[in-house]
């Protein structure tokens, strides 16, 4: 297979212009003769569909929540990037263009980034339109602030809940579409295969997740906007029902998956505390501006801690490792997110870790209240300290908070051209569900960026090219193929239902997690990784053996619904350890044990490795398939990262 | 910890429906109230039992899928946080929790404890909403907003379309919900060519759906894990009757 990304040519910042020039376009008559589907409705999906239904289209939109506002883009905090340059500060399209591909240690496609720096100042236009309440500033116009990995301030948010505010931005243009009759939309009802006829997308099966019913759904395309599958590694950030299914399905069906093990893992979270631990939280990267990290010095005095017989303020100051500062002197506490992360885990590993499970470092704000205040530490960063005592009943004021790196954010996703069409004709792939615009590390407030820009600026032109190439033609539900993809979904439904062994799904998929999070996870070993296939496989045989699943398929049955999703977890996780196996340098937020300098600090190969990895599916328990999509830079130098 | 659960099991919409009780033992104070549920389940699967289903998602607070009416209020006993920001530690060692669904005519049960709330969706689809098209719109910068009126209206925006309110009020009222919605659009200038437009066909939905009426109790304000405040039904009655009385409109 020739992996062709269809990227225009002609100058950068010409690029996309020109081809939205060269697009076909639909009689607008013509429009209503087409049925889209779209698979999820967080911000690329709800975008994507209302902005479809306005042009004309029919659309059918799924979500798996009971109403789309609950898509879990609506958990987004921070902000969302925009080269609006309304500070005067510098900022420009080819500004943000250059940092989200540096900060995506080169990785990701020029002409994509690009794009997506040149739609970047169109959403914040739709969304103060659509109502978004973003911050404002005393003379009514809007506020910015800075974030990681750039030094212009671009980020436009909305308190602590942008994600909220810009999804129900989208949720009420669906819902304006959805009161005129132009998309129908299911909530409640999960996609659990693609439907192709002749080799093309051209429908989906899913489940009612009330009655249980499996339905067809035909349609001229289909998109899939399902977010991303950080939860392979049970414990992260993302949503309970966030999960891999339809990418999986699809990518079974023949759509090749980029990147896959190319995951964010995100320092400032809330350590685990037990077993029990279903999912974990977010403490704003901000913190790490007035926050110390710390760990002791000695293993002997991380015990003592560990076992609760010294407390955080008992240790001296000589006693301590501020280990970040010490590494990197130029910045400190605020290295980026792959490097803050690592070095955590390294201070855990060597026994120095603290809390009671010792799976945590400190962030210490005494200094920052003795330089500035309580007062000042509270207005800067209240809401986060409520948040914290919250959940940990540790008062930060007092004692510093324990944090620890978590799964956040996956790069990787299903392989798309330039036209966010995967491999499969007429099957997308937008937002987090695909692989397309971060390289191997997000910068902060751009994934919101992202799927706003897919779901608005570009599948609204690059799906119409398509739509004119294959006509308005009815598409045949009578067609044999919507059946067989019927039974085979059936016959997994009963066969996971026949499932009534002793282990619960939980576990499996928490050992899962742990699995992919010692192996897979901050820092890859060809060793770890060659012992984690392994593993995988046998945690593979023994779900289809020893899993109990309960219920019946006619009710609602979350048991079910979790079997299915874990099972595909699995099989997800055997293919990015196998990706990991072959990406034999570091970079981004990997970390490649053989591939490091002197320092000990990421090395990066670009001789060998600047390349998508995309991979094909074979058949069940066969190894797949390995093409690489060459990365090309015209515009920009490739550079090593260094934050000494 | 070792508690004793009293949970309304519910097959679906048309079964009956009665409480069973459930011993929770070992349960640690740091764990959630969701994950406390966790553990109960784990332990009825492993029994052969079926689980107790419950809605839930985000688990932090924002996406208003959980719900759960504890002990006789709606996301437990403390003020300001949804049920996934509930921790065991606010309950006492050998306690007795009462846990039900949502009550109120417009939400029936889906099963045990999850209930359907589509009618907040098709309010909403009724005209929550400022009618613009993607594409063609001014630059952001060109509708500058008042600080305090922007910061007001974030106020409303914050909520999370839990329910609580309407599970909350002996009415089953949802005033505070849709006086939200519409309070945010009402107070932006971007809102303003439809704001009276959108409160009739909004609150005709409302009415349509099967809540009740407001009588001014405030246990609604008490129980929004978001502290909307009471204001915006104020808010929307003014504009409601502003509406009827001088730019009634016809409405779908
Ligand atoms: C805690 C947190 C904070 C974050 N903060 C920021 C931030 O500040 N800035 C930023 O830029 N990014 C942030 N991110 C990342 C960002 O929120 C996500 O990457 C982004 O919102 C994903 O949007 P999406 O539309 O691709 O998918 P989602 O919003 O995840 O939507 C997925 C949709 O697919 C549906 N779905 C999934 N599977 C199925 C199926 N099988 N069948 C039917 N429907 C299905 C779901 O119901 C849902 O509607 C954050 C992420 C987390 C976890
Ligand atoms: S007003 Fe409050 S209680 Fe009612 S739905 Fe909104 S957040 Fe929930
Ligand atoms: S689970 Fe999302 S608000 Fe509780």
């Amino acid at each position: 297979m020739i992996l062709d990304s269809k990227i225009p040519d002609g100058p950068l910042a010409e690029k996309w212009s020109k081809h939205k020039f060269n697009l076909k376009l639909v009689n607008p008559a013509n429009k209503r003769k087409y049925t889209v589907i779209v698979v999820g409705t967080g911000l690329a999906g709800a975008a994507a569909a209302a902005s479809l239904a306005e042009l004309g289209y029919n659309v059918k939109a799924f979500c798996f929540q009971d109403s789309p506002r609950r898509a879990h883009s609506i958990a987004a905090q921070g902000g969302i990037n925009a080269a609006k340059n309304y500070r005067n500060d510098g900022d420009s399209v080819y500004r943000l263009f250059y940092d989200t591909i540096k900060g995506g240690d080169y990785r990701a496609r020029e002409a994509n980034v690009h794009r997506l720096a040149e739609v970047s100042v169109n959403i914040i236009d739709q969304c103060v339109a659509q109502g978004v309440p973003f911050a404002r500033e005393y003379g009514g116009l809007l506020d910015n602030r800075s974030f990681g990995g750039a030094q212009v301030s671009r980020t436009f948010y909305a308190r602590g809940q942008t994600g909220q505010q810009l999804l129900l931005g989208a949720y009420s243009a669906l819902n304006r579409q959805i009161y005129e009759g132009k998309v129908k939309m299911y909530n409640r009802h999960e996609m659990l295969d693609l439907v192709k006829i002749d080799g093309e997308a051209r429908g989906i099966v899913t489940r009612n997740l009330i009655t249980g019913e499996i339905e067809t759904h035909a349609g001229h395309a289909v998109l899939l906007c399902t977010g991303g599958y950080g939860n392979v590694f049970y414990l992260s950030t993302n949503a309970m029902g966030s999960n891999t299914t339809a990418i999986w399905r699809a990518h079974k069906k023949g759509a090749l998956f980029g990147n896959p093990c190319f995951t964010q893992i995100h320092p400032t979270c809330i350590p685990v505390t037990g077993d029990h631990q279903s999912k974990l939280t977010l403490m704003s990267e901000s913190l790490r501006n007035d926050g110390r990290v710390w760990v002791p010095k000695s293993r002997e005095v991380a015990a003592r801690i560990r076992k609760g017989e010294l407390k955080a303020s008992d240790v001296k100051e000589e006693d301590r490792d501020y280990f970040l500062e010490r590494k990197y002197p130029s910045f400190g506490n605020l290295v980026p997110r792959d490097v803050a992360s690592r070095n955590a885990k390294e201070a855990v590993d060597d026994e120095r870790g603290v809390g009671g499970s010792g799976k945590a470092v400190y962030l210490d704000f005494a200094d920052a209240i003795k330089r500035l205040g309580k007062a000042a530490v509270e207005a800067k960063y209240g809401n986060l300290f409520d948040m914290y005592y919250q959940i940990t009943d540790e008062d930060p004021y007092t004692q510093p908070m324990r944090i620890y790196p978590a799964v956040h954010y996956t790069m990787g996703g299903l392989w798309v051209d330039y036209n966010l069409m995967t491999t499969i004709p007429g099957c997308y792939a937008l937002g987090e569900a695909n692989f397309s615009d971060h390289g191997a590390n997000r910068l902060g407030a751009s994934a919101l960026m992202q799927g706003l820009a897919d779901g608005y600026f570009v599948i609204p032109y690059t799906l119409g090219d398509y739509l004119a190439t294959i006509g308005p033609k009815p598409i045949d539900d009578k067609h044999p193929a919507f059946a067989e993809a019927k039974k085979a979904v059936e016959d997994n439904v009963k066969k996971l239902l026949s499932l009534k062994g002793t282990k619960t799904v939980d576990e499996y998929h928490r050992e899962l997690g742990n699995i992919m999070w010692e192996y897979c996870g901050m820092a890859r070993s060809a060793e770890g990784l060659t012992k984690a296939k392994g593993l995988i496989a046998e945690l593979k045989e023994d779900f289809w053996k020893n899993a109990r699943v309960m219920g019946i398929n006619e009710e609602l049955n979350m048991s079910l619904e979790k079997a299915g999703r874990v099972a595909d977890f699995i099989e997800l996780g055997a293919l990015m350890v196998e990706d990991a196996l072959q990406r034999a340098e570091s970079c981004g937020g990997h970390f490649r044990v053989e591939s490091q300098t002197e320092e000990g600090e990421a090395l990066r190969n670009d001789d060998e490795f600047a390349y998508v990895a995309a991979w094909e599916y074979t058949g069940d328990n066969q190894p797949e398939n390995l093409h690489k999509e060459n990365l090309v830079y015209e515009n920009v130098k490739l550079t090593q990262r260094s934050y000494k | 910890m070792n508690l004793t659960l009293k949970v309304w099991r519910q097959r679906n919409a048309s079964d009956k429906g009665g409480f069973v009780t459930y011993k929770a033992d070992g349960i640690s104070p740091d764990m959630s109230f969701l994950e406390m549920l966790d553990v109960v389940n784990e332990g009825l699967v492993k029994k052969g039992e079926d689980p107790i289903h419950f809605d839930h998602d985000c688990r932090e607070g924002i996406c208003g899928m959980c719900s759960l009416y504890i002990n006789g209020r709606p996301h437990g006993p403390k003020r300001a946080i949804t049920t996934c920001q509930l921790h065991m530690r606010s309950f006492s060692d050998g306690e007795t929790i009462t846990i039900e669904p949502w009550r109120a005519t417009a939400f029936p049960v889906i099963k045990d404890l999850a209930v359907d709330r589509s009618a907040f969706d098709r309010i909403q689809q009724a005209g929550g909403y400022i009618s613009v098209n993607t594409g063609g719109v001014p630059d952001a910068n060109e509708i500058p907003v008042p600080k305090p009126i922007a910061d007001e209206a974030f106020n409303s925006a914050t909520c999370i379309q839990c329910g609580a309110c309407v599970a909350a009020c002996k009415n089953a009222s949802a005033m505070l919900f849709v006086s939200a919605k519409i309070s945010q659009l009402a107070l932006l200038p971007q809102g303003q060519p439809e704001r009276y437009r959108r409160v009739q066909s909004m609150v005709a939905q409302m009415d349509a759906e099967g809540f009740g009426g407001c009588t001014n109790t405030g246990a609604c304000e008490i129980e929004c894990p978001k502290e909307i405040s009471m204001t915006n039904i104020n808010r929307m009655r003014r504009d409601y009757f502003t509406a009827k009385f001088f730019k009634e409109e016809e409405i779908r």
